[in-house]
């Protein structure tokens, strides 16, 4: 066992306060609803694109008219209703509030629990806030020390006119048009994201989002992202945020692709917190979304995910690991409550030899929900000495919630060496009493178990994300007791 | 500062207490004991306000007030500990992590701010000296893994940070080998003061060497059938429960 310090005990005893990081609201300035060549083409106009690009999102859309939408995954819901969509929407600022009074008292109270100032509160529900913030020189000095790395983060419609030689040789390279019905839809229409290239042997001096989230003003419905980790370089990337996000569009499908150049490094972690809709499951978000990441030789990839929000959550965080000895690694925590419907997991594909992979899933499940986790290792016939461990830990509140476990295992090379560990737990009553004689109520008695089974994802987090993700939790499964 | 009246309580129409009387007073050590399934175990639970038995009659006063409304994290935070006799595990949670949370809970039923890093730093190195406690033992899952003798040195540690007003010790004995026995009861003595009280609930004589009690009662079959002295419990090692019945 390792020494436990009195530094590590202190750090363990600090209660460690953030300050949240959120994307603005937007308010739609909306086409007409419907999809077709007409539409794809006017988007790609709006932004401007050159003639490159409008010929690569009508070759998608010319893919996706003549794809089915898929129905393996284990949720049920109403189908969206394509031709009711609006593709494309310009982000429009939404009245400014003269004081915290006209904001949502729901929303506020979420504010309080998480631990949100006061004058953030008042940026996040857009009221007119008497200070400057500082976030605008903050901005500045974060893009002037990226910029010194020679390291390029920015929306991705900058990007294709910036650089357009970088996004037309990686766009689609990871998660093709014809990859699946929402990716390719994704590839026609999509509004905007993140374009991020890390040139080679720089090491990205900070984590990716702190930047992000001050700076973004909104958060598309078809987001598309692009990281480019060239070779021997460093990044980590934090995508989302653990304040509730609320949002009109009830369809996201969004794409990320990571592209690890040989002994480089991709550290990808999101807290996803969608509407997940109200008590009786009316509402909510579907996220349906491809995440899929490259790496070449040496080169290693994590994807650590919390997810707690959407009404329907369907997302596979991948790595091909195609160069020899690459790494891939998947951390996940789903919650789900209330009517809530997650399906995710993730593919391990190798391809190289003495490719790892490692995934470790928490599943959570509470109310009427239904939690599902849906893995696939594939060993291909040239990955000698192959390395997989799976962990697959499912832990039941109450009796009418439900946990599911889906992994496929593909092995053609003899030399493989593949684990899977998978356990179903519930919370009993004698460890809340416990607690409860110990003078921790129920709900605080729950966060904590929760929590404790949850540590070996949320210790993969960067430190001021993992703090927030054990409120998020919390808050999350509250009145999923009793 | 416990006064239990006529207290009738049990498990799924099961009457297992039958009318318990006792008065515990600031200071005071009580032993109970008794043979297996005479209640020793319903007892603690019931004080600590385990909703899985259901009270049918009788009362409990805690420092002159009625806790029987209370649930048992109220109890808690009034000052009752229960030292389990099956201490409960908890993956991933740590032993300090527990405690903190324990005791900010506590002071925060009290309007308290969450104590200080610093002054918990403090007092985690204090009461883990007087236990002999290994820093290591500190980062461990709660009670996972744990042999029988760690459970019970950490629940002592977790009193002897919570220092309650009321100090139910539940079967410490049990599992615990001479050399554990010496450091729980030596821990136990020392936290003792006038202004708090223990009730051991033991069913061998061998805890009481080192706990002396002020007062042993005997419970069988639901009621406590004799009271005295410390003196009781050595007639009790001797003769056993047999001549009481």
């Amino acid at each position: 066992m390792n020494k436990y310090t009195e530094d590590d005990l202190k750090k363990e005893l600090e209660t460690k306060e953030y300050a949240y990081g959120f994307y603005t609201d937007i308010e739609a300035d909306k086409f007409l609803a419907g999809l077709n060549e007409d539409v794809v083409r006017a988007i790609s106009k709006k932004k401007n694109e050159p003639e490159w690009m409008t010929d690569w999102r009508l070759e998608a859309y010319r893919i996706w008219e003549k794809m089915e939408e898929p129905e393996w995954a284990n949720v049920k819901y109403t189908k969206p209703k394509f031709n009711e969509i609006s593709y494309y929407s310009a982000p429009k600022q939404k009245p400014k509030l003269d004081s915290l009074d006209e904001v949502d008292p729901e929303l506020l109270e979420t504010f309080k629990k998480l631990g949100i100032s006061l004058d953030e509160q008042k940026r996040l529900s857009n009221v007119a806030v008497d200070i400057v913030m500082d976030s605008v020189s903050v901005a500045t000095t974060f893009k002037k020390t990226l910029g010194e790395k020679g390291i390029i983060f920015c929306p991705i419609s900058e990007a294709i006119q910036e650089h357009p030689e970088l996004v037309k040789k990686y766009l689609g390279s990871v998660v093709p048009k014809t990859d699946n019905f929402y990716a390719a839809l994704n590839s026609a229409v999509f509004s905007d994201g993140s374009f991020c290239y890390i040139p080679k042997g720089v090491k990205c001096p900070m984590e990716l989002s702190t930047y992000f989230r001050i700076n973004e003003g909104g958060t598309g419905q078809f987001e598309r992202t692009l990281v480019i980790a060239d070779a021997g370089s460093y990044v980590s990337y934090l995508e989302g945020c653990t304040a509730p996000q609320r949002d009109e569009n009830q369809l996201h499908a969004a794409v990320v692709e990571l592209i690890a150049l040989d002994d480089a490094e991709i550290k990808y972690s999101t807290v996803q917190n969608w509407y997940p809709g109200d008590k009786e499951g009316k509402g909510g978000v579907f996220n349906f979304v491809t995440k899929r990441g490259l790496c070449e030789t040496n080169a290693k990839i994590s994807w650590t995910q919390v997810e707690t929000g959407s009404a329907i959550t369907w997302k596979y965080p991948s790595c091909i690991l195609k160069g020899d000895n690459s790494v891939g690694e998947f951390y996940s925590i789903a919650v789900t409550n209330h009517h809530q419907q997650a399906d995710t997991g993730t593919k391990m594909i190798h391809i190289g030899k003495n490719t790892k992979s490692t995934i470790i899933s928490k599943g959570i499940s509470a109310g009427k929900s239904q939690n599902s986790y849906r893995g696939l290792v594939r060993i291909g016939s040239k990955a000698e000495n192959a390395r997989n461990f799976s962990q697959c830990d499912s832990l039941l509140m109450g009796n009418n919630c439900g946990a599911h476990t889906f992994p496929y295992i593909e092995v053609k090379n003899k030399s493989a060496q593949i684990e899977h560990e998978a356990t179903t737990s519930k919370i009993g009553e004698d460890q809340v009493f416990y607690c409860n004689q110990r003078g921790i109520p129920t709900e605080k008695a729950i966060a904590l178990i929760v929590n404790g089974f949850s540590k070996d994802v949320l210790n993969k987090l960067p430190m001021e994300f993992a703090v927030e993700a054990q409120k998020l939790l919390e808050i999350s499964l509250e009145g999923s007791v009793g | 500062m416990l006064s239990i009246k006529n207290l009738h309580a049990g498990l799924e129409n099961k009457e297992i207490l039958r009318g318990i009387d006792l008065e515990i007073k600031a200071g005071e050590i009580h032993a109970i004991m008794g043979p297996n399934g005479s209640g020793k175990s319903t007892l603690s639970s019931v004080i600590a306000g385990n909703e899985t038995y259901e009270v049918t009659q009788g009362e409990i006063l805690f420092e002159n007030e009625s806790i029987m409304g209370f649930s048992p994290e109220e109890r808690a935070h009034k000052g009752v500990f229960l030292s389990f006799q099956y201490p409960i595990e908890i993956p991933g949670v740590t032993v300090t992590n527990f405690i903190k949370t324990a005791i900010n809970e506590t002071r925060k039923s009290k309007g308290l701010e969450d104590m200080p890093a610093k002054d918990l730093l403090k007092l985690i190195r204090e009461k883990a000296a007087l236990l002999e406690i290994d820093r290591n033992f500190l980062s461990r899952s709660l009670n996972e893994g744990f042999s029988g003798g760690e459970k019970k040195r950490n629940e002592i540690f977790q009193m002897a940070m919570l220092e309650p007003k009321l100090a139910i010790l539940d079967e410490t004995d049990s599992g615990l080998d001479i050399d554990a026995l010496k450091i729980v009861a030596n821990g136990v003595n020392k936290l003792k003061n006038e202004n708090n009280a223990v009730l051991v609930i033991t069913h061998y004589q061998r805890l009481l060497d080192y706990i002396v009690p002020d007062f042993v009662h005997v419970l069988h079959n639901g009621k406590i059938v004799k009271s005295g002295g410390k003196e009781l419990a050595f007639e009790l090692e001797e003769k056993g429960y047999d001549w009481l019945k």
